[in-house]
């Protein structure tokens, strides 16, 4: 290769060039043309690698794994009214997903009514439209919800809706010990990347800190947050940011619960998280085994005991954001390749992207190929016979390493800005997002970074994809249904638990049992939400680009 | 004195995503427009009054919700009332195409979907504007 | 008077951006409106506004307009960000701290950007504040871009100047520029609730003690945060007892004075460097002196005798 002892990062001499000067990494990690025994020699395999199942649980947080028992196929779908979705979910279910995931429309992500002036043109297009527990009766009509888990991906009401979901559940006999399932209820990502936040970060970290509390007590079989990277991803980071700001996010969860009085080992079993499956397919790899090994040597730090506090168990989604609107049928091709990298990682559950998603929601179709991926990729590829099945790999543990370097970095400079919060209100995560975001734009529009059918192999051809069409008479069904419901229930009761609430906010106790009872007496999620609003104020973010 | 070409950037109704919108602002920054950027949460009211203030040519509506139809029409119909149709408006984000010629028809001349450059919107815009 | 000049007069939105627009463009037709809005214009008291990006600017002008809105005056407010000298383009972002007052009509919100202009102000501010004075606003708010000992131009148009500090920046107070802390007429400590705020109050003690030995005013400072509405009301007596202040000592006046001096100086240094540089061929002369320069076949002054020359004939 070249002259005796003397180290290179690239195979290329003039007889044989590369075909770029530099090799990375979407985050930018320079690349070597070859990784050997060299690059990992520091690596003591029982100290920092070891066996999954057990600290520092690098190679998975089972002991079985996909050997145990498969990750489970969870299709976030929601659009319309409940009724719709209800088919969906049931179409879904019928052809082999193991979970359900319940994607929400706008108002009802921001806690408004249906009929809400704001909500104009906003119902049922990115989501399901659930105003009150009406709604959730027959979102999962029919459904099992005793046998099934569900994931919610809801944040700034999530108390709320959670609690339409435990209420729906009650209400048809089933206890709440036995419901599982997951609300996403991770704020602090909303404020850095999402955007769906609605009250400022003191109290709506009280809010979530009561749903850790509450659940621990009385719902502990469900997962009370689901800390998220993936739409701090879709923002535009790269795979060291989404991992370093996802982690950190957590331990600042961590720090406030502690804050509170709760034991680290009564609540962290349920904290989740939820990590994005993008284009370099060892880089997400490596990032996901990575967060397995920063978390758990972090919550050994913060004093956690039980072996089940340290595991880092995760919910993956392929990339939205890789998705093109040109050729969408390729899309059934990124999608394979970013499952793949999820499972080889170790992902608990995953949802694979539909072809058609650059352009609009899923139809059945689209959706039903994106649940096959994942079925040929359990039946047919023999990548579950195994566990870890990269582990050692020169490449992989180096990168793994690194992307820990990385994240630790992260955490340090957060740290001298003064925490997660603070960090926050001074834009420094948005600031590096909006730069990578824009780094990633210009090297595409500049054709440094070729994505197929958008800058290379265009093709002219007209897209033919079906669209998903939503029924239109919903919204108004929908606003009749909250009428009726306002009219019919007891509104003494109703008034009654709402001011109690009112005056629980105001005050430090845990408001779940509150919001429970509000619930119960049909008071819509704009009416709960509002007194909420009304108590806590709005949040408004400062103009970062 | 060589006039600035002013931009408004906005994001109606309640979606949040705003990466593209971010980028969209920076590159007609770089391309030499003064861009006023509305912030998140606008109804078609708040946009058109700050346009007014802000005297622009050129709004940029910037939606990934599905609900464009909607909200963008709420926009050139006000705009259209105030008697401001010299405005150039611009549509972005994810809108399927059969959408665009009813939304061209309402008065957004350009709708730019995913896999646009940034070139493509300035030089639109640098060609079209109408002020 | 011109129907856009009386529109303006009667506050109408459009004409007042319009008009605002033919100054920042220095376009022809504003001479003449601009000498009818001069007829108008006077009344309106001018707070400016300045203080490193962080210092939370933003949310201070909001809640001083709200303040001023609950006395039922009427608010323009002007928000200065940079012109990038690469591109020549600007992000004005300030907005979107105060959009909950789009809405109001009694309050009327304009992004500048500063156009090549040095010292933290836009070339076409002082129209601008002329423009939003003769239209019925009771008070103008400036805010300026910041950043720096040379961003100190606020003092030239403003009745009373705010600087805005925040404790914690990691700055203390003797290693931010001299300029910006003479020009003070009174310091806010914004985002009052961080740690450090202590600290930085000291500091400013001591710096006022030294500032303003022998003299018959001594430059309050006011604690808020900005974003929980906490000692708004206190800024807006403050401004109120600086206003008096200077009707009484008729330093109000002098100050009016410089304003406007500074304003026929503006006015004139745009007429000139217009006439020099935009002119179709008296510029072609210029830029072909400019390149004679450049090849060291003639040297700027006696360029500048001949161009002056030219001019003052």
């Amino acid at each position: 290769m070249t002259e005796k002892g003397k180290k290179t990062d690239t195979s290329a001499n003039e007889d044989t060039p590369e075909r770029k000067t530099k090799f990375e990494t979407l985050s930018g990690i320079a690349l070597k043309s070859l990784y050997t025994p060299k690059d990992i020699s520091s690596l003591d395999y029982n100290k920092d690698i070891g066996v999954p199942g057990e600290y520092p649980f690098l190679r998975g947080v089972h002991s079985t794994m996909y050997r145990g028992r498969l990750w489970t196929m969870r299709q976030f779908a929601g659009f319309g009214s409940a009724e719709e979705t209800n088919q969906r979910y049931k179409y879904l279910l019928q052809h082999g997903e193991t979970g359900l995931s319940v994607a929400f429309d706008y108002p009802t992500l921001y806690g408004y009514d249906t009929d809400h002036p704001l909500s104009r043109g906003e119902f049922g297009k990115c989501g399901v439209a659930i105003s009150s527990l009406k709604d959730m009766e027959i979102l999962f009509s029919g459904i099992h919800v005793d046998k099934i888990t569900t994931s919610m991906t809801i944040n700034g009401p999530a108390a709320i809706v959670w609690s339409f979901y435990i209420a729906n559940a009650e209400n048809r006999g089933i206890d709440r010990r036995i419901i599982g399932g997951t609300i996403q209820n991770d704020i602090l990502k909303e404020y850095i990347a999402q955007k769906s936040y609605i009250f400022p970060p003191e109290p709506s970290m009280r809010l979530i800190v009561d749903t850790f509390e509450f659940g621990s007590k009385e719902v502990p079989r469900w997962n009370t947050i689901s800390i998220s990277g993936y739409h701090i991803r879709e923002a535009g980071s790269t795979a060291v940011q989404e991992l370093a700001f996802t982690l950190g996010d957590g331990l600042e969860y961590v720090r406030w619960a502690v804050k509170r009085g709760l034991k680290i080992d009564d609540f962290a079993p349920r904290l989740s998280f939820f990590f994005n499956a993008h284009n370099d397919f060892f880089e997400e790899i490596a990032k996901y085994r990575a967060a397995r090994r920063i978390w758990a040597k972090e919550l050994k730090k913060l004093g956690a005991k039980k072996p089940r506090s340290l595991l880092m168990r995760f919910h993956t989604q392929t990339a939205g954001c890789t998705l093109t609107a040109q050729q969408p049928e390729i899309n059934i091709v990124r999608v394979t390749m970013q499952a793949l990298s999820a499972v080889l990682g170790g992902t608990q559950s995953l949802h694979t992207n539909s072809m058609d998603e650059a352009l609009a929601l899923p139809s059945e179709k689209a959706v039903r190929i994106a649940l096959r991926t994942q079925q040929i990729l359990a039946e047919e590829s023999g990548v579950t016979n195994t566990i870890d099945p990269l582990g050692g790999s020169y490449y992989v543990e180096w990168l793994t390493d690194k992307m820990e370097d990385e994240t630790y970095k992260y955490f340090d400079r957060v740290d001298k800005l003064g925490g997660v919060i603070p960090a926050i209100e001074k834009g420094f995560f948005q600031r590096e997002i909006a730069e990578a975001a824009y780094k990633y734009q210009k090297e595409t529009d500049e054709n440094k970074r070729f994505i197929v059918g958008v800058n290379k192999y265009k093709m002219d051809e007209p897209v033919e994809i079906p669209i998903l069409k939503m029924d239109e008479k919903g919204e108004e069904r929908q606003i009749n249904r909250l009428k009726k419901l306002r009219k019919d229930r007891n509104n003494a009761k109703f008034e009654r638990d709402l001011s109690r609430l009112r005056k629980a906010a105001e005050g430090d106790e845990n408001l779940m049992p509150y919001i429970l009872d509000c619930v119960h007496s049909y008071a819509t999620l704009g009416e709960t939400c509002g007194v909420l609003r009304e108590v806590f104020g709005e949040y408004k973010e400062p103009a970062i680009y | 004195m060589e006039k600035k070409i002013r931009v408004l950037v906005a994001k109606p109704g309640l979606d949040g995503h705003d990466r593209g919108a971010k980028i969209v602002a920076r590159a007609l920054r770089d391309a030499g427009m003064e861009v006023i950027y509305t912030g998140l949460h606008q109804t078609a009211d708040m946009i058109v009054e700050t346009a007014v203030q802000e005297d622009v040519d050129v709004i940029g509506l910037s939606l990934l919700s599905g609900a464009h139809m909607t909200l963008f029409r709420d926009v050139t119909k006000l705009l259209k009332e105030k008697g401001m149709g010299d405005v150039l408006v611009v549509g972005g984000g994810i809108i399927p195409e059969e959408d665009v010629p009813a939304l061209k028809k309402a008065g957004i001349s350009g709708c730019f979907g995913p896999g646009t450059t940034c070139e493509e919107i300035v030089d639109f815009i640098k060609k079209n504007v109408k002020r | 008077m011109s129907d856009l000049a009386s529109k303006v007069l009667k506050g109408d939105p459009r004409s007042v951006a319009r008009l605002i627009s033919l100054a920042e463009n220095n376009s022809s037709e504003l001479v003449d409106e601009m000498k009818t809005i001069h007829k108008h214009s006077g009344k309106a008291y001018v707070v400016g506004v300045t203080g490193v990006m962080g210092s939370g600017k933003s949310t201070l002008i909001f809640e001083l307009a709200r303040a001023y809105r609950k006395q039922g005056k009427k608010v323009g407010i002007i928000a200065i960000d940079p012109t990038s000298p690469f591109s020549g383009g600007a992000l004005l972002g300030d907005r979107v701290r105060m959009t909950d007052l789009t809405m109001d009509d009694g309050v009327f919100i304009r992004s500048m950007g500063t156009r090549g202009m040095l010292g933290g102000l836009a070339s076409a501010v002082y129209d601008a504040v002329e423009i939003l004075d003769a239209s019925g606003k009771d008070v103008v708010i400036i805010e300026t871009v910041g950043v720096g000992q040379a961003e100190v131009d606020v003092v030239k148009i403003a009745d009373t100047t705010l600087v805005v500090l925040v404790p914690g920046l990691g700055d203390s107070i003797q290693t931010i520029k001299a300029g910006i802390m003479e020009i003070a007429d009174i310091f806010v400590v914004n985002k009052a609730d961080r740690p450090g705020v202590e600290q930085i109050l000291a500091e400013l003690e001591s710096l006022i003690d030294i500032s303003c030995i022998g003299k018959d005013r001594k430059i309050p400072v006011v604690k808020t945060t900005a974003k929980e509405n906490k000692g708004i009301n206190e800024l807006v007596g403050e401004i109120e007892k600086h206003r008096q202040y200077l009707k009484k000592t008729k330093v109000f006046d002098t100050q009016r004075r410089k304003r406007y001096e500074a304003e026929l100086v503006e006015i004139i240094r745009k007429r000139l460097m217009n006439f020099i540089f935009d002119e179709s061929t008296f510029k072609e002369k210029v830029e072909s002196m400019i390149d004679k320069i450049s090849k060291k076949e003639l040297d700027p002054y006696t360029a500048a005798d001949e161009i002056l020359g030219k001019i003052l004939k």
